[in-house]
């Protein structure tokens, strides 16, 4: 039960408490761009869920068996070769890299993926498969897993991942969908010339970051009220 | 190639008439996430440029290996390395402000300034015209970082790079350094450059 618990409590932080976009400002350019139409904004938000959880699946693997201090396989293949008994490997510096390479390959396979067996999704989709390479939550998810990977003697498991990188996901599409909805009303709205487009709608966001504050402290809340279930 | 701009239009480009941030909208993340002092603002700046001069010197040179289908790989890939340069190079000498940075220095590889500008400029024009062009981006960005951070510290927290600007009277704004005054700084700031804008070229046309 310990671990369900965690695992609420990630979920929950990535999604509302410390929202990607709201509190750590990454995946701007999509929720700016395309944030005028509900439906799109919110299969954006869809394709950004997915992507986010298969690049977190395979960068967790990545980092956890190889790109992490003290990770097994690099130490195997250096006594393959012969190298000294007792000796660490650390290839944390190769991590950068390493992602870009996960995440761009996972877009190009997810692409490739929904095209062939997934006709109406891809069209539903459209120009923001590719687009998603460039998407930064889906790299900073990934540096999320990773700073908790460093610590040999609390390492997340693959399930934690999984549930920060649908967090994460799930609350960009939160996020992403609000803003349609407010920008969809704001077309009748009568804003200032110089404030339409970008302007407005980062004041927008900016009200929507001081609403989504509001969520502070909700982790507590859930933490006790689980507690109070499982003591019974 | 004579309908691209030179070396100078270039360089002056990026500072205001093509601003990365007030006009292009390129590398929002950044702008909005480190702007809480001018400290980490200048950093990120000097960071950025770092990267943005390299890689345009490296994809100019090599910009006739270029293959169109992966070109993209490799402008990401040379980002890639010299972002992992220069967040090695903050945590060997800048320790505190690279924690404090945090994620946002790797997050330099996916700032889309640097491979429009790869893309733009420097893999279809010769090395000086893509360093000076890579100059004047970066001044262009760390100006607009400079200005949202001097906004930001000045209300937030009474200060200006850590000295006291304000008086100790001063009821702090602690919204400004939060993730909403990012927004809304940035927002307000945005309008204003616009309307500066708007006013001008129409001042220009009537006088």
């Amino acid at each position: 039960m310990e671990t369900v618990s965690s695992l609420i409590l990630i979920f929950i932080g990535a999604a509302l408490i410390n929202n990607f976009v709201l509190h750590y400002f990454v995946g701007i350019c999509p929720f700016l761009g395309v944030s005028r139409k509900i439906e799109t904004a919110f299969g954006m938000g869809l394709a950004v869920t997915f992507v986010i959880t298969i690049a977190s699946i395979l960068s967790w693997a990545f980092t956890y068996y190889i790109l992490r201090p003290g990770a097994p396989l690099p130490v195997w293949v250096w006594q393959v070769m012969g190298g000294a008994e007792g000796a660490t490997v650390d290839l944390s510096v190769l991590s950068y890299i390493m992602y870009i390479f996960v995440i761009a390959s996972s877009v190009q396979f997810v692409e490739m993926y929904v095209r062939k067996f997934q006709p109406k999704l891809y069209t539903s989709f459209g120009v923001f498969l590719p687009l998603i390479t460039t998407n930064c939550a889906i790299l900073f998810a990934c540096l999320e897993i990773m700073k908790h990977l460093q610590d040999p003697t609390r390492l997340w498991g693959l399930h934690e991942a999984l549930a920060l990188a649908i967090g994460g996901g799930i609350g960009f599409t939160i996020a992403i969908s609000l803003m349609a909805g407010i920008r969809e009303e704001l077309d009748l709205a009568d804003v200032p010339a110089a404030l339409k487009g970008a302007g407005i709608a980062l004041i927008v966001a900016g009200i929507m970051a001081m609403a989504f504050m509001g969520f502070t402290g909700v982790d507590r809340g859930v933490e006790q009220a689980l507690a109070a279930l499982i003591g019974r | 190639m004579s309908d691209q701009p030179t070396a100078a239009e270039r360089f002056l480009n990026g500072i205001l008439p093509e601003n990365p941030v007030y006009r292009q909208l390129l590398g929002m993340c950044p702008t909005l996430a480190v702007t809480n002092g001018m400290k980490p603002a200048i950093t990120m700046a000097g960071a950025t440029a770092f990267v943005l001069i390299m890689s345009n010197i490296i994809v100019s040179l090599i910009r006739g290996l270029l293959k169109p289908h992966l070109r993209i790989l490799v402008f990401t890939l040379t980002i890639a390395t010299f972002v992992t340069i220069a967040d090695r190079f903050l945590a060997a000498y800048m320790y505190d402000m690279s924690k404090q940075l945090g994620p946002y220095v790797p997050l330099i590889i996916v700032n889309c300034l640097i491979i429009s500008r790869a893309e733009i400029c420097a893999s279809k024009q010769s090395l000086g015209t893509a360093v000076a062009d890579a100059v004047g981006m970066s001044l262009g960005f760390a100006l607009a970082l400079a200005s949202i951070a001097t906004v930001r510290e000045i209300l937030g927290s009474g200060t200006w790079f850590g000295i006291n600007v304000l008086g100790t009277g001063w009821p702090a704004w602690g919204i400004m350094v939060l993730p909403p005054g990012a927004f809304l700084t940035l927002g307000l700031l945005l309008g204003g450059a616009e309307w500066f804008g708007k006013r001008r070229s129409s001042r220009a046309q009537t006088g």
